[in-house]
């Protein structure tokens, strides 16, 4: 045995070296690593609950809805109807938590409504655009077309 | 588990968030008056959008929204979501002209005409939640990922910022936050549609031309969309399983 | 802004994330650096694995070049990241699908298990002696560095070069791993044209071959010149000898990838060709292809043919090697700069602007390629290359 290592102990010696690095390498690994990490795949599973945990801007029409229903009734049968109450509000997630607190403005009525409505070729054909110059008054858009029920009956 | 999911997502979301209105909002949505939020498990859902551009006004609301939603800074130039316009002329279809001015934000001044022979139309752009996803292929420590219901997300407490996933994405949807300095992107607004809300870019817009569809529930209205539609994804020959469903998609977009 | 400038430069359409460039010339010193290492490890291997005697009096200096360079290799890397303390990440949860989390262990492995090794052994005979000799903390030094072993008979030094040549044989293969998969970093973007090809791993590795050679002899002729020692011709003659087939080889290569991409002419060609007659023309054509690649090879092979002196040799070698060095720098420019300056969408251009100052500027880049030969410089003074001149 003693003859087999002769000549070659700073070799076992550097293997050594070698050893104890791993074994460093291994209890790094084990005490370094992530609980969650490997969960559901190549990745912590915390992170899943810490992205959900995001806060919402928009609440969703169905909580402006609870408190307006009078605005959805009004809505019934209007071409308006299936718009989200925030594509023109605004993000009031922060108005739903406390009502009274933040009031939300009133939209910039034309602004908002020549967004969508202004003429444009890349618009689909079948969606109602204007030319300003060619239609009506300088009055504001909502005395012709009340924004909830656009429609002039 | 000694507390349920909605108390443990409760009481994370509450140490995470800092301002208490945000706080007070994130209770008021968890406490389901939208929807029941329902006990959400991962395992029952597997996400996809579908999006029509012949429905698409260019009006920008997604862009804005995202932007409000995902607090993703106005300047710098960081979209994660935008609208493009293209503009193709009949004899070369390959070289269409396009832009996004801001993304699509503040509108399209009109730039073309619509009477000489050329077409022109939007295509809302995003994340495509891949199911083969090259940007997550190529994260090199585990940041980024497909999650179990399909969305493809990045862990922001572990990304590198060695920016490898940007060059991946075939489709440009991903950038570097400026401020955490790491990996960002298209969430899918994964912190709504757990809470059983639609995305903040399908809430505001206005003519339904994007909807998110949950492909694992069977009354999903995504099944009859894609049964009734002939539905294209960008760039099928990369071959990344893209979940983003076009209708209407022209040749020349890419 | 600056943003707004950088709008201001985009021609066409870009996609708006793809504006902004994310990899910067730090990237580029990464390939131009791991390349120059794997290139000087292929040199000294040719004396130890394949016997080409005449090499010799550059075997110890390619070594010490190669670990110099292989130290500072992940310096860039490290210093673009956004958050550099979490690299130590890629070792512990490696993605084993990512080309860049194989890195950090191919480069350990490299390091540790190859270059650091073999140099140990070659040098052991010395490093116990000067532990014998010298005192104080470089005695301590020699000392750690003999692992507390003084054996050095005949039997163990036999033995050392044994396992010496093993690790040369299994080190060749390490060195193509170390920049071939270089390559592949690049060569797997499917979503990017300009990137991806299977040819990029083959063609990275050829060119660094080639400036690992090329700067080992460039050092080689510098040291000689600074000692005031000879040159052994024979060993440039042999050296350039090498560098010209490398090169040849290296070109093709990169020629055939130019052609097939021309003659092919896929969806991304009209982009791609726009971009080399515009933004890489100086880059690409003058730098990389005329000056770096055309107008060396043409020197090298010239004095393949004609016999001319020996002053007019050295001079030849001195002009082709610096000339070759800023090509292949150019020519990884053009890869990491160049892939990142045209949208994926085909439609439109960006510019890269460096900045002089900064993590990312020019400044610290010029650090970045000064460090390895201050590296060198101390590896040469710890452990010198040319005992057999000293002697004599």
């Amino acid at each position: 045995m003693k003859e087999l290592f002769k000549d070659k102990e700073h070799l076992v010696r550097m293997v050594g070296l070698f050893g104890i690095g791993f074994l460093l390498f291994g209890l790094m690994k084990i005490i370094l690593v992530p609980n969650s990490f490997g969960l559901y795949g190549h990745y912590r599973g915390d992170s899943l609950a810490e992205v959900a945990a995001q806060p919402v801007a928009y609440a969703g029409r169905g909580a402006c809805i609870d408190c307006h229903s009078d605005i959805d009734e009004a809505r019934t049968g209007s071409k308006h109807a299936v718009i989200g109450c925030e594509a023109c509000h605004g993000p009031l997630a922060a108005h739903v938590a406390e009502p009274e607190k933040l009031k939300p403005k009133l939209p910039d009525g034309e602004k908002i409504c020549l967004r969508c409505h202004l003429a444009n070729p890349a618009r689909p054909v079948s969606f109602p655009q204007i030319t300003l110059k060619d239609h009506s008054t300088d009055d504001p858009c909502t005395s012709c077309h009340p924004a909830h029920h656009p429609e002039i009956s | 588990m000694t507390i349920d999911r909605r108390e443990f997502l409760l009481q994370t979301g509450k140490l995470l968030i800092l301002t208490s209105s945000a706080a007070a909002a994130l209770e008021y949505v968890l406490a389901g008056t939208p929807e029941e939020a329902p006990g959400y498990t991962v395992a029952d859902h597997y996400w996809a959008m579908m999006i029509d551009i012949e429905k698409c006004i260019g009006c920008g609301n997604c862009a804005r929204a995202c932007k409000e939603e995902n607090g993703v800074s106005r300047q710098p130039y960081y979209f994660r979501t935008w609208v493009e316009r293209y503009h193709v002329r009949p004899e070369e279809p390959e070289l269409p002209d396009v832009d996004s001015p801001n993304g699509g934000i503040d509108g399209f001044p009109e730039k073309y005409r619509g009477d000489d022979g050329s077409k022109s139309f939007f295509v809302p752009k995003l994340c495509n939640h891949c199911a083969h996803s090259p940007c997550t292929q190529v994260c090199p420590v585990g940041a980024t990922f497909e999650s179990p219901d399909g969305v493809v997300l990045v862990d922001k407490k572990y990304c590198l910022g060695c920016r490898y996933c940007v060059q991946a994405c075939p489709y440009g949807c991903r950038y570097i936050d400026p401020d955490k300095k790491v990996a960002d992107k298209c969430t899918l607004c994964y912190h709504r549609i757990r809470k059983g809300l639609t995305t903040a870019c399908c809430e505001v817009c206005p003519t339904g031309a994007r909807q998110i569809g949950d492909l694992k529930d069977p009354n999903d209205p995504v099944h009859e969309f894609l049964r009734t539609h002939k539905t294209q994804v960008l760039k099928p020959h990369m071959a990344t399983g893209s979940k983003l469903y076009y209708n209407g998609l022209d040749g020349s977009v890419r | 802004m600056e943003m707004e400038s950088i709008l201001n430069s985009v021609q066409g359409y870009m996609y708006p994330n793809e504006v902004e460039l994310q990899w910067s010339v730090l990237i580029v010193l990464y390939p131009f650096i791991t390349g120059l290492v794997a290139g000087a490890f292929i040199l000294a291997s040719l004396e130890r694995v394949f016997n080409v005697e005449a090499v010799r009096p550059t075997y110890r200096l390619a070594l010490l070049t190669a670990l110099a360079f292989l130290l500072v290799a992940p310096m860039p890397l490290q210093l673009h990241l956004g958050h550099p303390a979490r690299s130590f990440e890629m070792y512990l949860t490696p993605h084993t699908s990512s080309a860049m989390a194989m890195f950090g262990f191919i480069y350990l492995w490299y390091l540790m298990g190859v270059l650091v090794l073999e140099i140990w052994l070659d040098y052991r005979k010395e490093i116990v002696l000067m532990a014998r000799e010298k005192t104080g903390y470089l005695g301590k030094i020699y000392k750690a560095m003999t692992l507390g072993v003084d054996n050095i008979s005949e039997r163990s030094l036999a033995i050392d070069d044994k396992v010496g040549r093993f690790l040369t044989i299994v080190g060749i293969p390490s060195a193509f791993l170390l920049h071939g998969y270089v390559g592949f970093i690049f060569g797997s973007i499917k979503a990017n044209p300009w990137w991806s090809t299977p040819v990029m791993p083959i063609v990275f590795l050829f060119s660094a071959i080639v400036s690992g050679i090329t700067l080992v002899m460039l050092m080689y002729m510098l040291v000689s010149w600074l000692k005031g020692h000879a040159m052994d011709m024979n060993c440039l003659d042999t050296i350039g000898r090498y560098l010209f087939y490398a090169f040849i080889i290296d070109f093709t290569l990169e020629m055939l990838d130019l052609i097939h991409r021309t003659y092919e002419a896929d969806e991304s060609f009209h982009a791609l060709n726009f971009m080399m007659q515009t933004r890489l023309y100086t880059s690409q054509i003058i730098l990389q292809i005329i000056l770096g690649t055309v107008v060396p090879i043409g020197l090298l092979a010239a004095i393949q043919i004609v016999r001319v002196s020996e002053m007019a040799r050295k001079g030849t070698y001195v002009l082709s090697g610096i000339l070759t060095l800023i090509g292949i720098f150019a020519m990884r420019w053009n890869v990491v700069i160049g892939g990142q300056l045209f949208s994926k969408s085909f439609l439109g251009y960006t510019t890269y602007k460096m900045g002089l100052a900064g993590r990312e500027g020019m400044g610290l880049s010029i650090l970045l390629l000064i460090l390895p030969f201050v590296i060198l410089w101390g590896l040469v003074k710890l452990l010198p290359p040319w005992d057999e001149e000293q002697a004599a």
